[in-house]
């Protein structure tokens, strides 16, 4: 069967599109409410427990409630930046997820592969685009607010994504090297299957290089993701919400939904590359159960995330820049460098 | 492809127009970006003319060198804006005899 | 098709960097540059450049655009033009000249006469083939690029450092 028409190819994509979209707010709604009562489990409270069993409807009410609240721009704002901010942050956030493959490529209708958006041959470089394209929305946000607070915080979010856009590509070019392809779908099949009859193939495996690849690579997206500890461009204490202090309504939750969505991508990200993505036991006989192996991973990794705003407190700003340029950038390099050497020597760990 | 390259003279032109008409440096430098930008189009297009790969490599150089101007360009900026309180080119003229 | 997107492509990356050497506010200036960008980055990808085109987008505009947006913050630079032009001819001479330069350009594009191009090779302008001729033919140049960028680099520090006390 030869490759089919454009049009349905376009259409299958639009569909596929559109679920993943749904699905992407729904968890973004439920990750709202799972980190409040997360939070406050780890903070001995209760949390929000009224709307609906157990809270399960406070996103509900959160969303109507935000979307009746006044839509107001401030004063001598610039009205055309500020309001095409957060449709930036919203649109990226969205596009990153197009190329993450979340179940295996054999489900297939019409010969297009249906458990991945998007699958381009430079996929991982699309990722690193697109997050690139991502800071505009907060640096643009918070300039147009014409407000020191968010003028602040986009100022100090745009050196920290710069500062750790570096180590991230320097971690994940080591990934290349192992991998030996850009293409994520290929990046996660090289993942499949076991040494020694039961340890997964996965790159956090690959000793002495996985771990410490993977560990950068975790610091440097939560310092993207603006996550705590690294939540220094909205340090509520310092900048009263950072750059979105301007916003409210569904401006603010734009910016929500796109802070939520990347925290999602970025897990994503991290169990594509060093967890073997959808790969998981029984997968080559079933191969659906692929995507729930992927949604438990990335939950894992939300659910860290979480732990993690709960447990540290936030670093200061000169610490912040010492660990991203005196740390992360160093090490990845050393990191590249052994991985190269090791790629070099037994070229059948490298995949190409 | 003679409508890309003529694309790319008409980028490239726009570009001087900037650098000679605009007396903010920040614009006067980002005009100079698009000079740059409009011949990395027309290598590309040589690039696929040809179908030869070089083309796009001398794309990679002159992206390399865009940043090391960049960077050291808004330094000199950000450096003159400190003593002088101003980005205005036309009032930069301390060496004016 | 692949004309329609090139038609589309070109008006926006005029479009915009028209808006670029006209807009008032730098900010503006460099959104709109942001759209030329990414237009430019659009055709490379219909030149069977995607390689290239990913790192328009990574370089320009994640990194080179970004640090002159933060630096028109750092300035509160609204236009930062004064009022005054002191060189009188320069904006009709400046005029005259690009129209000049543009028809000189165009009549050289347009007498080289080039014909449709060849269909592409397989894989032509993904990583793999740029990094074929980067590592192989360009590799000199390549070692100095990395010199150069050292170079720009402690420019940027020697430049921005305070002076101390000496």
């Amino acid at each position: 069967m030869g490759t089919p028409p454009l049009w349905i190819v376009l259409a299958i994509t639009a569909v596929k599109g559109l679920v993943v979209l749904v699905v992407l707010l729904t968890a973004f709604a439920y990750m709202t409410w799972l980190e409040r009562r997360l939070l406050s489990r780890f903070q001995v409270r209760i949390g929000p427990n009224r709307a609906g069993p157990f809270g399960l409807l406070q996103p509900v009410a959160d969303g109507v409630k935000l979307f009746f609240k006044e839509d107001f721009t401030p004063a001598e704002s610039d009205r055309a930046i500020y309001l095409m901010a957060p449709g930036i942050s919203l649109l990226t956030a969205f596009m990153a997820f197009a190329v993450i493959p979340f179940g295996p490529p054999e489900i297939r209708l019409l010969d297009v592969p249906l458990l991945q958006i998007a699958n381009p041959n430079a996929g991982i470089l699309f990722l690193l685009a697109i997050s690139s394209i991502g800071i505009y929305g907060i640096i643009l946000g918070g300039w147009s607010s014409n407000s020191k607070y968010p003028l602040l915080g986009a100022l100090r979010s745009s050196a920290q994504l710069i500062s750790y856009e570096l180590g991230v590509g320097l971690t994940i070019v080591s990934v290349i090297l192992l991998s030996g392809t850009l293409q994520l779908s290929k990046i996660v099949e090289q993942q499949t299957g076991t040494w020694f009859g039961f340890l997964p193939q996965w790159n956090i495996f690959v000793l002495p290089i996985g771990p410490v690849a993977f560990l950068l690579l975790l610091l440097g997206a939560t310092a993207e993701t603006n996550r705590a500890p690294f939540d220094l461009p909205e340090a509520e204490q310092e900048l009263t919400a950072g750059y979105h202090t301007e916003y409210g309504g569904m401006k603010f939750a734009a910016f929500m939904v796109s802070e939520y969505i990347n925290l999602i991508t970025a897990s994503a990200v991290a169990v594509t590359l060093f967890f073997g993505g959808w790969d998981g036991p029984f997968v080559d006989q079933v191969p659906l159960l692929g995507v729930l192996w992927f949604i438990v991973k990335v939950f894992a990794f939300v659910f860290f995330f979480i732990w993690l705003r709960a447990t540290l407190p936030r670093v200061r700003y000169d610490q912040l820049m010492d660990l991203g340029w005196k740390l992360l950038v160093p090490v990845a390099i050393l990191n590249l460098a052994i991985t190269s050497a090791i790629v070099l020597i037994w070229p059948q760990l490298g995949g190409g | 492809m003679t409508d890309y390259l003529v694309l790319s003279g008409v980028l490239f032109v726009i570009g001087t127009l900037g650098v000679l008409l605009r007396r903010n440096a920040l614009i006067v430098f980002m005009s100079i970006e698009l000079m740059l930008n409009a011949v990395n189009l027309a290598f590309v297009s040589f690039a696929r003319q040809w179908g030869d790969m070089t083309g796009q490599v001398i794309v990679f150089f002159v992206l390399v060198v865009a940043a090391a101007e960049v960077v050291v360009g808004l330094a000199i900026i950000v450096n003159i804006f400190r003593t002088k309180e101003t980005v205005d080119i036309d009032d930069i003229d301390l060496l004016r005899g | 098709m692949e004309q329609v997107l090139f038609w589309l492509l070109a008006a926006g990356a005029v479009g915009s960097s028209l808006a670029m050497i006209t807009g008032r506010k730098p900010v503006h200036c460099a959104v709109v540059f942001l759209g030329t960008l990414i237009s430019l980055a659009g055709l490379f990808l219909l030149l069977y450049a995607q390689f290239v085109a990913i790192l328009q987008i990574i370089i320009y505009a994640g990194a080179i655009l970004v640090l002159f947006l933060f630096v028109i913050m750092l300035l509160h630079a609204h236009s930062g033009e004064g009022p005054v032009e002191k060189l009188r001819l320069q904006r009709p001479l400046a005029i005259v000249f690009s129209l000049v330069l543009l028809a000189g350009i165009s009549l050289l594009f347009l007498q080289a006469g080039l014909g449709g191009p060849p269909s592409p090779e397989a894989g032509m302008g993904t990583a793999e083939s740029v990094g074929q001729a980067l590592f192989d033919r360009f590799i000199l140049p390549f070692e100095v690029a990395s010199v150069l960028l050292l170079a720009g680099i402690l420019g940027a520090v020697v430049l921005s450092k305070k002076e101390g006390p000496s």
